[in-house]
C-alpha cells in the first residue's frame, strides 16, 4: 500500500530560532505587531508499504539518522 | 606522516588546508567522501565549505556518507580528526563530538578575525600553544552558533577547545567555538586555522593546529 508522509520539524521549546525572529521584525516593518513566531520544516514523501506501523517505524528511524538533529529538533510524523 | 584532506561535493577550503599541512611539514592527500577505507592514512582533516548545499542542515548530508564510516575507524585507531567549519558541524552531525553547530544569533554570514582563547592543550591539535593562550584566527560561518545541553559535563571532561574572547559573535552557549571528544583526538573548530597559518594571510597563529597532528 501507498503512504503519504509529512514529517514536521520544529526547534525544541526554549531554542532560540533567528529565522522566526527576523519574521517577526520584518512582519513588524510593514506594521503588523505579532509576537511568538515560529517556522518550521515540513518535508513529505510517499512511501510503499504493508502497514502504517511499518512506515512509521521506518519514518521514525529516517528522523533519527538524517532528517532531524535529536539535540536541538522535535518532529511530528503523520501518515495517511 | 600521511594526511586525508576530505572532499565532499561543496567543499571550498580543501585545497587551503592542503597547502597548510605541507607548510606544517606533513604530506596531504584529497580523498573524496565516497571512499570507506582510510587505514593507510595517519589522521584526517575535514575542511570547510557547503557540503551538499547546507541543505537540510549544515553537515547532515556529509554525515551519513560512507566515508564516515572510514572516519569513525580512524578514531579507534586513535588516530588524529580535525573538523574545520563546516568540517566541524559535519563532527557535530555525526555524533563524534558532543553539541551542535546552529544557525547564528543574528542570522548573518559572518566573516571576521576573531581573539580566541586556548582552553585546552590536551589535544594534537592545540598541544603546541599554551592553556588560555589567545590567538587570533578568522571566522566565516552563517551557521556556527554552538549548543549543547549539557555544558558542565563538557567542562568536567574538558572538551572545550576554542572560546570567544570578548565578544560573542554568534551567540554560541559561552561563546564556544571548538570543541573535542573525550579524547581529545577529534576536534571540531569553527574558526578556520589554515585562513591563519602564514604571515601574508595577517596571522600565524592557527599553523600549530596541523604541525600538532603531524
Amino acid at each position: 500500500m501507498e503512504y503519504n508522509v509529512e514529517v514536521k520539524i520544529s526547534l525544541k521549546k526554549g531554542m532560540l530560532n533567528p529565522e522566526a525572529s527576523t519574521v517577526e521584525r520584518a512582519l513588524d516593518l510593514l506594521g503588523y505587531e505579532v509576537e511568538n513566531t515560529n517556522s518550521y520544516n515540513t518535508i513529505t514523501f510517499k512511501i510503499e508499504e504493508e502497514n502504517e506501523l511499518e512506515v512509521n517505524k521506518k519514518v521514525e528511524d529516517m528522523c533519527q539518522k538524517l532528517l532531524t538533529n535529536p539535540v536541538i529538533h522535535d518532529y511530528e510524523i503523520s501518515i495517511k | 606522516m600521511k594526511i586525508g584532506v576530505i572532499r565532499f561535493p561543496g567543499s571550498n577550503c580543501d585545497r587551503d588546508v592542503y597547502k597548510v599541512i605541507e607548510l606544517a611539514g606533513g604530506k596531504p592527500e584529497f580523498v573524496w567522501w565516497n571512499k570507506g577505507d582510510l587505514s593507510y592514512l595517519d589522521g584526517v582533516v575535514i575542511p570547510g565549505g557547503f557540503s551538499y548545499g547546507d541543505y537540510l542542515r549544515a553537515g547532515a548530508i556529509a554525515s551519513i556518507t560512507p566515508i564516515i564510516e572510514g572516519i569513525k575507524s580512524l578514531v579507534k585507531e586513535k588516530k588524529p580528526v580535525l573538523g574545520i567549519c563546516n568540517g566541524a558541524q559535519i563532527l557535530a552531525e555525526v555524533g563524534l563530538v558532543p553539541g551542535v553547530f546552529t544557525t547564528n544569533k543574528n542570522s548573518k554570514f559572518i566573516c571576521q578575525w576573531e581573539d580566541l582563547k586556548v582552553k585546552t592543550n590536551r589535544t594534537p591539535f592545540t598541544k603546541n600553544y599554551k592553556k588560555n593562550e589567545v590567538i587570533k584566527m578568522p571566522i566565516a560561518h552563517a551557521e556556527g552558533r554552538y549548543f549543547n545541553q549539557d555544558i558542565e559535563l563538557l567542562k568536567d571532561q574538558d572538551q572545550i577547545v576554542l572560546q570567544f574572547t570578548d565578544s560573542n559573535p554568534n551567540g554560541s552557549l559561552n561563546g564556544i567555538t571548538g570543541v573535542c571528544d573525550e579524547s581529545g583526538l577529534v576536534c571540531a573548530v569553527m574558526p578556520h586555522p589554515e585562513r591563519a597559518s602564514s604571515k601574508i594571510l595577517g596571522s600565524e597563529n592557527g599553523l600549530n593546529f596541523f604541525k600538532g597532528m603531524l
